[in-house]
């Protein structure tokens, strides 16, 4: 929460001894509050201003980090309720439950499954990023082996039991991996807290409804642990959606600092529909949920979740683009046809699309337009002859093919003449406006 | 100290548009609401699921969503009244692809005897979609519009292209438009504003923003669907207070993701779930986003989207 000029100046010893190197105290202060100067430059300023300051300057929704290494994630940071409004920020992270009452087998091949869970698609790395390891034997011996299996993976671990005693077993295991520890109540909240803070772990509280989990949360804080994950205790998607927007509402809107941490839920917990829980996990990564645990490690589960968190947290200033270069759609030779199209993560999906679908190699040249669709691109000067030439040019495409034809988008139908005259060597062919109609039409080229 | 959740209500809302006739009548729309925030106001309609009908024997889909319809992909009054009376469609949404100039071109005469045959076979309302070929759609909606007169049926999509056509035909024969724009806040109200100039009622329009399916654009629709609604109720702008409808099944299918055997892609899995999932998430998502109505295919898909409609109108 941002504070005006005239808050920071209630705060500062008004001297005006200029030792700032401004005239006064207020205009200091004024220029604090800008971001023009730093509350440092102060040598006066009091432990408590410095502090109500630091606060004020901190996010609404604390960040915290869970894990150590490769799939170390961090959760929060969140500012907005929309995501139009500016961005989501850092992406909901995926875990699969693990129980210490499966086989060894079962384990190995579970955390096995998870691990596997890793795709890249548009130049982002997608994957599962957590194992929920649950102590369901109430065997110390058991929970250990279990995590050890788990801890091998390289993933990030949370640990779930509400027996601090069990934890405390389990932080020997994988206590150095900044695992999240799952989970803090009102009746372990004590003991579940000393550990977190001893080891400076992430810690999920898992209230009874709203009411009980901003109680836990203030009480947390008073124990100053810091790091802290939100779990309503709700089990059925409609008072999980509902608390899951009152907890965002609250941090964002009404400012209540006991709400001002990530969420997790657990669809796993929620339902034994596979299907439902999919859709439960679809809901809850676009409505606030930070963390989400699911039941199955199964990549047809997961793939699909990871596409919709890497949708729902793209930046909508920012269209996603794929490299620029040509790319082989299918096993394109000397003969095979020639297109080009602009960067946009959508153009060349759909275009690709088409182009596989028609069972036609071809290679597609893909034209750096920042990341804009063709006629957006084309208005804006992005995809316009020099541009497309010069990529032309420097592909080595006239390397791999023995012909010189070259098919542009039939959105810049217009472009073809001066296309040609950038392009002397080349024959420019005009294609559909529609990717739709690709197949079609490099069907004709083909056979014609 | 007690939590409160901040309350954010509106005293504006989403029109109630009515589908159907007689027995078949329901309404869609209504709601004060963000998409099932009722701890805040009300949705006195649930979203509907509308379960898409082909009435040109589609080839080439995907085995995963092929297999189960396969009893009924030649007969499109078969497939409406199984949608009806097995899956619980709550709409059906056929699509007159036969009259693609692209495809078979049949006259919009035949089509809209179609249409009417699935209208008469079902008690549900129906919303009959042309082949998204602008000029032909305009001749074969106006047959549609004649052949259902009396049915309400919906007609769409209407677009910049040919809203007066399909526009002047739903005023002549009591029907209602589904408005299709690309993906853009004011480019829906625009086509809104052009069909009420035209004399349309704005109670019997509803909005169909473009849908991009999952891993196509679908961050597009649920920001530009978020934005809609949020115009409606909070800067109460008529001319953004139509339902919302997507077109989910169509789009979730047509992505690579959702069709490829996992014998071409093991990275994936198996095929026979994920299509089904990439369908169900992309409904959800949309209906969170407020899509008043969504278009399905899969008949597991539309069990689970059904299942989550419920729970969440509890």
């Amino acid at each position: 929460m941002a504070l005006s000029g005239l808050d920071i100046f209630k705060l500062l010893p008004k001297t005006n001894c200029g030792e700032c190197k401004l005239p006064t105290c207020l205009a200091f202060a004024m220029k604090l509050a800008g971001g023009q100067a730093k509350l440092e430059d102060c040598p006066y300023v009091s432990d408590e201003a410095k502090e109500t300051l630091a606060e004020a300057a901190a996010p609404p929704i604390r960040g915290v980090v869970v894990g150590k290494g490769d799939r170390e994630f961090k959760t929060g940071e969140e500012l907005v309720m929309f995501r139009h409004e500016k961005r989501f920020i850092n992406p909901a992270a995926i875990g699969v439950l693990i129980s210490d009452t499966m086989s060894d087998e079962e384990i190995g091949a579970k955390v096995d499954e998870a691990a596997k869970d890793s795709w890249e698609r548009v130049g982002q790395q997608l994957e599962v990023k957590m194992l929920a390891v649950k102590c369901e034997s109430g065997d110390a011996v058991k929970f250990k082996a279990a995590l050890e299996k788990a801890k091998a993976s390289g993933l990030s671990i949370m640990p779930m039991t509400e027996d601090a005693g069990l934890m405390g077993e389990a932080l020997g295991v994988v206590g150095d991996l900044n695992p999240l520890l799952c989970c803090a109540t009102a009746a372990n909240l004590e003991a579940m807290g000393g550990l977190a803070k001893e080891k400076g772990l992430p810690l999920v509280l898992k209230g009874e409804g709203l009411d009980s989990l901003a109680d836990l949360a203030e009480k947390a804080e008073a124990m100053e642990l810091k790091n802290l994950v939100l779990d309503p205790g709700t089990r059925n998607l409609k008072e999980t959606l509902e608390a899951l927007i009152a907890i965002r509402r609250g941090a964002l809107t009404a400012k209540y600092k006991p709400f001002g941490y990530p969420t997790i839920t657990l669809p796993c917990e929620e339902t034994d529909d596979i299907f439902f829980e999919g859709a439960l996990a679809g809901i809850y990564i676009a409505k606030y949920s930070d963390i989400v645990v699911m039941s199955s490690a199964e990549s047809w589960l997961h793939y699909p979740l990871q596409v919709e968190v890497q949708n729902i947290y793209t930046d909508p200033q920012k269209p996603m683009a794929v490299d620029s270069k040509f790319y082989e759609i299918g096993s394109p030779g000397p003969d095979s046809p020639v297109l080009v199209t602009t960067n946009f993560s959508l153009t060349y999906f759909i275009v690709s699309g088409e182009v596989e679908s028609s069972k036609i190699d071809s290679w597609l040249g893909v034209v750096d337009s920042e990341g804009q669709s063709v006629l957006t691109a084309w208005a804006a000067g992005k995809f316009v002859p020099d541009v497309i030439a010069k990529f032309i040019n420097t592909s080595g495409i006239a390397d791999k093919v023995k012909h010189r034809k070259i098919t542009i988008p039939g959105y810049v139908a217009q472009i073809s003449g001066e296309l040609d005259e950038e392009l002397p060597d080349w024959e420019i062919l005009v294609g559909p406006r529609e990717a739709g109609d690709i197949p079609t039409y490099l069907r004709n080229l083909v056979s014609g | 100290m007690a939590f409160e959740v901040p309350k954010e209500t509106t005293d504006s809302k989403i029109r109630e548009v009515p589908l159907g006739t007689g027995d078949a009548a329901v309404k869609v729309g209504g709601e004060n609401v963000l998409p099932f925030y009722l701890f805040e106001g009300q949705m006195p309609n649930r979203p509907l699921i509308a379960v898409e009908v082909y009435d040109d024997n589609p080839q080439g889909w995907s085995p995963v969503v092929a297999e189960p319809l396969s009893d009924v992909l030649s007969d499109p009054v078969a497939w409406a009244k199984k949608a009806q009376d097995e899956w619980g469609a709550d709409l059906i949404a056929l699509r007159l692809k036969s009259t693609d100039p692209k495809g078979d071109d049949k006259p919009g005469d035949q089509a809209a005897q179609t249409a009417n045959a699935v209208a008469e076979a079902v008690t549900i309302p129906v919303i009959v979609y042309g082949s998204e070929d602008a000029e032909k759609d305009g001749e074969v909606l106006k047959a549609v519009a004649i052949a259902t007169e009396g049915k309400n049926v919906v007609l769409g999509p209407a677009l910049e292209d040919n809203y007066k056509t399909i526009g002047a035909a739903a005023i002549g024969y009591k029907q209602t438009v589904a408005a299709k724009t690309p993906i853009d806040v004011n480019l829906a109200k625009q086509l809104n504003i052009l069909l009420s100039n035209l004399g349309l009622d704005v109670g019997n329009i509803i909005v169909d923003p473009t849908t991009g399916a999952l891993g196509y654009g679908l961050e597009y629709t649920y920001s530009v669907m978020e934005r809609l609604k949020l115009a409606a109720l909070y800067q109460d702008d008529g001319m953004t207070q139509m339902p919302l409808v997507a077109d989910v099944g169509v789009e979730s299918w047509k992505a690579k993701e959702a069709k490829a055997p996992a014998a071409d892609e093991p990275a994936w899995g198996d095929e026979n779930k994920r299509g089904v999932l990439w369908e169900i998430l992309t409904a959800s998502t949309l209906l969170i986003a407020g899509a008043d109505i969504v278009i399905m295919r899969h008949p597991d898909a539309i069990k689970t989207v059904r299942k989550v409609i419920d729970t969440l109108m509890g």
